[in-house]
């Protein structure tokens, strides 16, 4: 983000930026930044809370009145509490619990298949109230992806079912798509549950979730060196991974 | 909740690692007052049109976000899973504040936003963003932007 500020302003285009990192932003000094204490993610802050959107984009934007720096300030307030954060929060579906003893791709996409579709109810409610889904960047839809992550666990591996883009990039990519799907569903559902606690849900309680940390072992076990990649640290995050 | 001290030991490890581009130089533009400003966004989310090629291991390049985009056509393909995706599901202004943007616009408390935006996928090198850049500024120049905002994730 700082190599970008700088490019800019070299070419003659006035920047300000948010920082999710201060340290990184220290060391690499941009013209104007604001420093915001959220979590990586939300440079903005909360969803749907438009008034603490606005106060953040105005401090950032005000910046542009400096034209002596570089100038790094801090925003002084902490995203509010949702009320699944204040009250707990639990997803009221009840759902299997995930289990590794599943071998075989047909089994193991049928019961991630199973289980997707237990969702499809919260995950309709969620696109007609947003008006939009995130979902479907990797181009496939859910049966497809359920399909080819069983796959993964066929030899030989399966060919890249999106002709322009080799099996690594289609792998991680559908599995944003998979989490999307869930989180999407699981955030229309009552309580307002906050984004730790949906991650926690999400990695701790679902088949999806036992699947992608199964296919983290399978890529990183590969001779391919773009799915060991994906493998090891592009499927599950840091603070999941064990 | 982005101090490092909230994060995972691993992704903190990582973090505090990771080392920085230094410049020799520090350029810094001047410009009108704030209302008279044309603001784009440029995000590093790796934010794409649903039709739009996703964005490859090691990419450098960005794609094109027209302002007028119905909130349905923007998707996020960010390489890293190590940051809350629950929020930009949620509102897209989480990463991409164009309604506030508008309002502001509405407000007079900026001059206008711009017909187009960007987005960069984070975590590349900034070197391979330099040309990236030196085809992007008379895009910007062509808008009229005399000012962006820069969006990390």
């Amino acid at each position: 983000m700082g190599g970008l500020a700088h490019y800019l302003e070299e070419a003659g285009i006035a920047t300000t930026q948010i920082s999710l990192c201060r340290l990184h932003t220290e060391q690499m000094r941009p013209p104007r930044a604001l420093w915001v204490p959220f979590e990586f993610g939300r440079p903005f802050g909360p969803p749907n809370n438009a008034a603490f959107q606005t106060r953040v984009l105005m401090s950032a934007l005000q910046l542009l009145t400096f034209d002596v720096g570089p100038v790094l300030t801090d925003f002084p307030e902490d995203e509010p509490a949702t009320l699944g954060e204040q009250m707990g929060w639990a997803c009221p579906i009840n759902i299997s619990r995930p289990h590794r003893t599943l071998t075989g791709g047909a089994a193991i996409a049928a019961a991630l298949t199973e289980e997707i579709a237990q969702f499809t109810p919260w995950y309709d409610l969620a696109v007609k109230s947003r008006g939009r889904t995130t979902v479907g960047v990797s181009g496939l839809d859910l049966p497809e992806i359920a399909t080819l992550f069983g796959a993964m666990f066929d030899d030989p591996l399966p060919s890249s079912p999106v002709p322009t883009l080799a099996l690594a990039d289609v792998i991680r990519l559908a599995a944003e798509d998979l989490k999307a799907y869930y989180i999407e569903a699981a955030s229309a559902q009552p309580g307002e549950a906050g984004s730790r606690q949906l991650s926690e849900w999400f990695w701790r309680a679902t088949r999806a979730a036992d699947t992608l940390k199964r296919m983290k072992e399978r890529c990183l076990n590969s001779n391919d060196e773009s799915l060991k990649i994906v493998g090891a640290v592009l499927l599950v995050p840091y603070a999941q991974a064990g | 909740m982005a101090r490092l001290s909230d994060t995972s030991a691993r992704l903190r490890e990582r973090l505090e690692s990771l080392e920085c581009h230094a410049f020799e130089t520090e350029p810094m533009v001047g410009g009108p007052p704030l209302k008279q400003r044309r603001i784009a966004i440029i995000s590093t989310a790796g934010l794409l049109k649903r039709d739009d090629r996703p964005f490859v291991l090691g990419e450098a390049g960005y794609r094109l976000l027209p302002g007028d985009l119905n909130h349905n056509e923007i998707l996020m393909g960010h390489v890293s899973t190590n940051f809350d995706r629950s929020g930009f599901q949620q509102d897209l202004n989480v990463v991409f504040p164009i309604d506030r943007l508008r309002e502001l616009a509405a407000d007079g408390r900026i001059g206008s936003v711009a017909d187009f935006h960007y987005s960069f996928m984070g975590a590349t090198d900034p070197a391979q963003m330099a040309p990236m850049v030196e085809h992007l500024a008379p895009l910007l120049q062509s808008d009229r932007v005399d000012a962006v905002i820069l969006a990390p994730v």
